[in-house]
């Protein structure tokens, strides 16, 4: 254990480095740069409100405030977890040629996207304040899913990543894949339409963790206790997720060089 | 006084397999028929088996070998990217690989940029690269190109940033795939210039390559590979005899 924080230690400024690539990249040769980052939810935000408030009718006033809570948190996890599966084959001529700890570059591309998410929480502050949407003391719950959803991409970007080595079609499945959870994270409809219909379909929502972590972090924003069933639900997820991700991981390493 | 052997380098009953599938799978449709028809089949095929040697501080190795011998795959085991299938590498101190240097660097970022990325690859800190910025930028003589991103760069000026950077730090082992014909003339003197530095500072060397003159001029021991094991070993003098035997 001591030799791994050691070595963790003495490779802390590449993982700096490696984070600050991805964001610097991201954006490279863009106009506007960083600004997307507030730009493109706040637009995608405007169409998912024109497309699913006023074209089928949702009369709450908040309503993009509801989207864009739902769509941070799923863009967040969908490109954290997709970049952490193609980090290792991203970064083979690398890892052909120098020993570096190699989790460390599923690991950085899950942190360089969650630090883009914070950045652009700042949009949802500026229309939850212009829609009247203010603060209240559990707005301070807040912290728990942001936490819980960065701990549960790392541990499916690490399943995912070393999966990834020895398939690649992974990626494409994965991609298919986030749909289903986009489409099952009540995202742009409210969750009591599914929640109220039985069978299947609540099955469905209350077992998809993304889900739960959104539905926490709403409650926080709109000022409500959290659902603490899915609150412990999604706790065991992340952690879960995280163990066989490292211990997968750990375990496959050493093939990877074979494969890449 | 005599000089005090100090071990750097012990290779104990190193061996390499690989499995060979017959037909390359590598996706998820295929590796399912085939394990449901029971088609997966492997070849074994050991790279390497029962390397043993050790090397003190100041030697330096020469490893001969015609193409497919192990050679490579030898210098990536002792450079940690491979690990042995059986066996155990002890290495003490720095090891810096001087492998097909550049390859490592990220085409969008510039120069500069990849300077302190291929050091962090390396392991050297935020605040030494600092220190050791100017020098790495005089030397790879790059200072008009530090800010263009690296895929304009030519393959030449690629090498020349790689080699300044990865010679940075005296390492303890310094690990050699003929890298000492990078660059031009003038550059291709400089580099050797610094690697001979190092030689007489007593830095450990293994080195590769197919040229028996550089491998006698730079070398004092010598092993020969065939088919993944060594067949000889000892002085350059001697193995490289039995290399030229073998190869006429």
């Amino acid at each position: 254990m001591k030799t791994y924080i050691e070595n963790f230690k003495k490779y802390r400024f590449l993982l700096v480095e490696l984070v600050k690539k991805g964001i610097k990249l991201k954006y490279r040769r863009s106009y506007l740069g960083i600004l997307w980052t507030l730009l493109e939810p706040l637009l995608t935000m405007i169409v998912l409100t024109i497309v699913f408030g006023s074209m089928f009718g949702n009369p709450d006033p908040t309503f993009p405030v509801y989207i864009l809570t739902g769509r941070l948190l799923y863009t967040f996890f969908s490109s954290a977890t997709s970049g952490a599966m193609k980090s290792i084959r991203n970064n083979a001529g690398m890892i052909k040629k120098v020993y570096v700890p190699k989790y460390i570059y599923p690991l950085s591309s899950v942190l360089f996207n969650y630090i883009i998410f914070l950045l652009s929480l700042i949009v949802l502050v500026a229309v939850a304040v212009v829609l009247k949407v203010y603060p209240t003391i559990y707005l301070v719950q807040a912290v728990v899913p942001l936490v819980l959803i960065l701990v549960t991409a790392f541990g499916v970007g690490m399943i995912l990543s070393t999966m990834a080595v020895f398939f690649r079609d992974l990626e494409y499945l994965w991609s298919v894949a986030l749909m289903l959870i986009m489409y099952a994270s009540a995202i742009f409809y409210p969750a009591e339409k599914l929640l109220n219909k039985p069978g299947i379909y609540q099955f469905v929502l209350k077992c998809n963790p993304l889900y739960l972590l959104i539905h926490n972090f709403r409650q926080a924003v709109y000022g409500r206790p959290m659902n603490t069933h899915f609150l412990l639900a999604s706790t065991v997820f992340a952690v879960f997720s995280v163990i066989i991700g490292l211990y997968f991981f750990y375990k496959k390493q050493d093939e990877f060089i074979l494969h890449i | 006084m005599a000089k005090q052997k100090k071990e750097v380098l012990k290779v104990e009953n190193v061996g390499m397999k690989f499995n060979l599938s017959q037909e390359k799978v590598d996706d998820l449709k295929d590796y399912v028929i085939k394990l449901l028809k029971r088609e997966l089949q492997y070849n074994e095929f050991w790279a390497l088996k029962n390397i043993n040697f050790t090397l003190n501080k100041g030697d330096r190795l020469g490893i001969l070998g015609l193409n497919g011998a192990g050679k490579s795959t030898l210098l990536k085991v002792i450079a940690g990217v491979l690990k042995a299938t059986e066996g155990t590498v002890t290495t003490k101190g720095k090891i810096a690989p001087l492998l097909e240097l550049g390859a490592g660097f990220d085409q969008q970022y510039t120069g500069r940029e990849n300077i302190y990325l291929y050091g962090a690859v390396l392991g050297f800190s935020k605040k030494f690269l600092d220190e050791k910025y100017e020098e790495i930028v005089q030397f790879s003589e790059l200072e008009k190109f530090i800010d263009v991103p690296v895929k304009n760069y030519s393959s030449g000026m690629k090498t020349r940033l790689g080699f300044s950077v990865a010679t940075l730090v005296e390492p303890d082992i310094l690990i050699l795939d003929e890298v000492l014909s990078v660059g031009d003339a003038k550059f291709r003197k400089k580099s050797e210039k610094k690697i001979m530095n190092m030689f007489d500072k007593g830095v450990t060397v293994l080195f590769v390559s197919h040229s028996l003159e550089q491998v006698k001029r730079l070398c004092n021991k010598a092993i020969l590979l065939e088919a993944g094991q060594i067949i000889a070993s000892g002085t350059v003098e001697e193995v490289s005899k039995i290399y030229e035997e073998k190869t006429n």
